[in-house]
C-alpha cells in the first residue's frame, strides 16, 4: 500500500490535476432540490405560472418584410386595422375590439379585487375585453369592464344565471394549456371570507375544482349544452369554447359542430393561477404547434374568419401577436403578460421575494397568497400595495405597444390589416418550428412533413 | 300572440304553448317575458332545454317528457315535467322548484344553487352532482356517483343509491332510505340527530312524499380531504 490509496479520491495526494467537478445534466440543482422537497414534504409541487422550460415558440420564426416583390406600407400615414369583430357566427350582438389582444381569464380569488379592477380598467382604454374566472363575476369586475367575457367552468363555482345574462360573451371552458384535462386548484391561504362564500366552500380549504363539467360528456352533449346557455341568454351573446392545446384540429372542429362562435386555443406555456409542476411543464403542445391545426380545422368546415380563433399561451409583444395573426388566428389573450404588466414580479419588491426565498422574475407561488405585488393574493394589506388606476394605466400602455408594435410588422408586411398577414410573410429559424409553424426554414423552401 | 300560443278563458292564467306549432325558442321566450301566470307546454317531445332561464314567479307544466336542461337555471318558476327528463334537469337552479312525475336522466339537479328539485321516480347518475345549496328529493333510487363533489344542500333518496355516493363531497347532507352500493371517498355515514329529523321531515312534506325520516340514514364528509396531505395520498 502505498500513500496515494489512502487519499480520498479525487484528491491525489501527489499534486496531479484534479478534474473539474460535473454536476450531471438530467440530474441538475432544480432536480435534485425537488427531489430532496419531494421527500421532506410528500406533496406534490404546486405554482402559479406556465411552462418555463424553452420551447419551440414565436422567437424562432421571422418576417420577411416587402421589398422588390411585395411593398410595404408607410409607418404612421397608411392605415393598418386591427379591430376584430368575435362572434357574429351566431350571436345577435357580437363583440367589436379595437385590438385583437383580449385579457383572458383569471379569477377574483386568484387575483386581488384590484388586480381585477386594474385588468378592466387597462382593458376599457384599450377598446378590448376581459375574462371571469373559477369563481364568478364580481360587481366590481362587472363596473370596471365594459366588455366582460363570463366563463362557464366544470366548477360552476359562483354560476348564475342573473351574471349570465350580464355578460357580453360566454367562454364554455373545457381546458386550459397549463393543464388540459385538470381542474381548478385555490389553495386555503386564498379562500378567504369573500371568495369562500362566492364559491359555497368552507374557508380555508385546499380546493379542487372539477375537471369535467357536471352536466355534459363530450361534442354531443356540449351541443345541446350550448343550446341551453343561447335560450337562457336569448341567442345575444357570442358562446366560445376554451380548449387547453392538445389535439387542436379534433378540439376545433369538434368546438365548431357543438356550435361555439370562437375558440380560445392554450398553448401549454399558458399561465396558471396553481397547478401541479409536473402538469404544468409535461402536458399539453406548445402554442407554436397548435395554431396551424386549429385553423386547418376551421378552414376543413369553411369556418375560418367565421369562427374568430383566439390563441394564447406565452404571448409577450406585438411581434409574438403578429405572428400567431400570421398563422391564422383572429386574436390573442394574455394572462401572464398583463399581471407583469399591473407590477408582478417587478425588482421593485426584490427584498421581499428573497425573504420568499426567490427572486423577482422566478416569484411563481401565486397559490400562496403572500404575493408582495399584491396582485395573486386575497391578503387585503398586500392587495392594497396595488393602485387599480395606476396599474390600469399601465396594462393600456402595454397593450397600446404591443398594437403599435402589430402595426409596424403588418405594415412592414405590406399589409392593411393585421388579419392580412398570412403564413407566407414568415420563415423559421430552426427545423423544429418550421415544422410545428408549417413555414419554411429560413434561406430554404422546406417545409418538414410537407415538403419532403 | 303567434299560432300555437293559446290563452284560456282566464286569459294569462293558462296559456298554452304547443310545440308542435312553436319553436322552443318562440316558447321560451313567452315563458321568459312573462312577469306570473300559469302555462301548459303541449307536446314537448323531448325536446332540450324546455323552460330554461326562468326567472319570474310562473308556473309551467310541461305534458309530456323533456330531453336535456329542462328548467336550467330556475330561478323563482315552479316547472313541473309529466314525464320523464333527460340530462341535466334543472342544472344550477337558483330558486323555485322543478318536478318531475317520472325518472330523470343524469345530472338532475347539477350544481344547482338553491331551490327544490323533486324526481318521483328514478334519477340516474350524479344527480346532484357539485351542488350548492339546492334540496333534492328523489322517490326512487340515485344511481352511480351521485353527491359527487356536493358542496351544499340536501339530497333524500327514498329508494337505493348507486356506487360511489358522495365522493369527494364538502357540505352537502344526504339522507337514504335504501340501500347504498358503496360510499365514495370521504363520505361516511353520520349521527341523525333531531335537528336532522325535522329536516328531513320538513324536506318531505315540501316534497309531497310520505316517508318516515327515522327511516333513512345521514352521510357526510368526513373532512379528511379539505387540507392536501401525504397521509391521504391513497384517497385521491
Ligand atoms: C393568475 C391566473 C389565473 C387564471 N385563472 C384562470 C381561470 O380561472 N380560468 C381559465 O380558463 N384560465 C385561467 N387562467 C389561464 C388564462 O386564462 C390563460 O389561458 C393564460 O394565462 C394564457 O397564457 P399566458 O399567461 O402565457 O398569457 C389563469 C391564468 C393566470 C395567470
Amino acid at each position: 500500500m502505498n500513500d496515494q490509496s489512502n487519499a480520498p479520491r479525487g484528491e491525489p495526494g501527489n499534486g496531479a490535476p484534479r478534474t473539474t467537478p460535473v454536476k450531471s445534466a438530467i440530474f441538475d440543482d432544480y432536480t435534485l432540490s425537488e427531489i430532496r422537497r419531494a421527500a421532506a414534504t410528500g406533496l406534490y409541487d404546486i405554482r402559479g405560472g406556465g411552462a418555463k422550460r424553452a420551447l419551440p415558440h414565436f422567437d424562432d420564426l421571422l418576417f420577411l418584410g416587402a421589398s422588390v416583390s411585395r411593398y410595404p406600407l408607410e409607418g404612421y400615414r397608411e392605415a393598418c386595422g386591427t379591430d376584430v369583430t368575435i362572434g357574429a357566427r351566431h350571436a345577435e350582438t357580437p363583440l367589436h375590439l379595437k385590438t385583437p389582444i383580449t385579457i383572458a381569464g383569471m379569477s377574483f380569488g386568484s387575483l386581488s379585487a384590484q388586480a381585477k379592477e386594474a385588468l378592466g380598467r387597462g382593458a376599457n382604454a384599450a377598446g378590448t375585453s376581459t375574462t371571469t374566472g373559477d369563481g364568478g363575476m364580481t360587481p366590481e369586475e362587472r363596473e370596471h369592464s365594459n366588455l366582460l367575457v363570463y366563463q362557464l367552468l366544470p366548477s360552476r363555482y359562483g354560476m348564475n344565471p342573473d351574471d349570465l345574462r350580464k355578460a357580453d360573451a360566454i367562454e364554455v371552458v373545457v381546458g386550459q394549456g397549463a393543464k388540459p384535462g385538470g381542474g381548478g386548484m385555490l389553495l386555503g391561504q386564498k379562500i378567504g371570507a369573500r371568495v369562500a362564500e362566492m364559491r359555497t366552500l368552507p374557508e380555508g380549504i385546499d380546493q379542487r375544482s372539477a375537471c369535467r363539467h357536471p352536466d355534459w360528456t363530450g361534442p354531443d352533449d356540449l351541443e345541446i349544452k350550448i343550446g341551453e346557455l343561447r335560450e337562457i341568454t336569448g341567442w345575444r351573446v357570442p358562446i366560445y369554447i376554451k380548449v387547453g392545446a392538445s389535439r387542436p384540429y379534433y378540439d376545433v372542429a369538434l368546438a365548431v359542430k357543438a356550435g361555439a362562435d370562437a375558440v380560445v386555443l392554450d398553448g401549454m406555456q399558458g399561465g396558471t393561477a396553481a397547478t401541479q409542476t409536473v402538469f404544468i411543464e409535461h402536458v399539453g403542445i406548445p402554442i407554436l404547434a397548435a395554431i396551424r391545426p386549429a385553423v386547418q380545422a376551421l378552414k376543413d368546415l369553411g369556418m375560418h374568419r367565421q369562427v374568430q380563433l383566439i390563441v394564447s399561451g406565452g404571448i409577450r409583444n406585438g411581434a409574438d401577436v403578429a405572428k400567431a395573426l400570421a398563422l391564422g388566428a383572429d386574436a390573442v389573450s394574455i394572462g401572464t403578460a398583463a399581471l407583469v404588466a399591473l407590477g408582478d414580479n417587478d425588482p421593485r419588491w426584490e427584498d421581499e421575494y428573497r425573504r420568499l426565498g426567490t427572486t423577482a422574475g422566478a416569484y411563481d407561488d401565486w397559490h400562496e397568497g403572500a404575493d408582495p405585488a399584491g396582485i395573486t393574493t386575497q391578503d387585503p394589506a398586500l392587495a392594497a400595495r396595488l393602485d387599480p388606476v395606476a396599474a390600469g394605466r399601465r396594462l393600456a400602455n402595454y397593450l397600446a405597444v404591443m398594437t403599435l408594435e402589430l402595426q409596424t410588422i403588418a405594415r412592414a408586411c405590406g399589409k392593411s390589416h393585421v388579419h392580412n398577414l398570412e403564413p407566407e410573410d414568415l420563415v423559421a429559424l430552426t427545423v423544429e418550428s418550421a415544422a410545428m409553424a408549417g413555414v419554411p426554414l429560413a434561406g430554404t423552401d422546406w417545409i418538414p412533413g410537407r415538403t419532403g | 300572440m303567434s299560432d300555437g300560443i293559446t290563452a284560456t278563458a282566464e286569459a294569462q292564467a293558462n296559456t298554452a304553448l304547443d310545440l308542435t306549432t312553436l319553436s322552443v325558442r318562440e316558447a321560451n321566450r313567452a315563458l321568459q317575458s312573462a312577469k306570473g301566470g300559469a302555462f301548459r307546454l303541449l307536446n314537448p317531445g323531448g325536446k332540450h332545454a324546455l323552460a330554461c332561464g326562468l326567472s319570474q314567479p310562473v308556473s309551467v307544466s310541461i305534458e309530456g317528457h323533456a330531453g336535456y336542461y329542462c328548467a336550467g337555471m330556475n330561478q323563482r318558476a315552479e316547472v313541473t315535467v309529466h314525464g320523464n327528463a333527460g340530462t341535466g334537469l334543472a342544472e344550477n337552479i337558483m330558486s323555485g322548484t322543478v318536478r318531475v312525475t317520472g325518472d330523470a336522466s343524469q345530472s338532475a339537479g347539477a350544481t344547482g344553487h338553491g331551490g327544490l328539485v323533486v324526481i318521483a321516480g328514478n334519477a340516474s347518475a350524479r344527480c346532484g352532482i357539485s351542488m350548492k345549496g339546492v334540496d333534492i328529493v328523489v322517490g326512487g333510487d340515485v344511481g352511480h356517483m351521485s353527491a359527487f363533489m356536493a358542496q351544499a344542500g340536501n339530497l333524500v333518496v327514498l329508494g337505493d343509491a348507486g356506487p360511489d355516493l358522495g365522493d369527494s363531497i364538502y357540505e352537502a347532507r344526504l339522507f337514504v332510505r335504501g340501500a347504498v352500493a358503496r360510499l365514495g371517498t370521504d363520505c361516511v355515514e353520520k349521527e341523525m340527530r333531531a335537528e336532522h329529523l325535522d329536516l328531513l321531515r320538513d324536506l318531505l312534506a315540501r316534497a309531497g312524499m310520505q316517508a318516515d325520516p327515522a327511516e333513512f340514514r345521514r352521510y357526510g364528509s368526513a373532512r379528511r380531504l379539505y387540507h392536501f396531505k401525504v397521509d391521504n395520498a391513497g384517497a385521491y
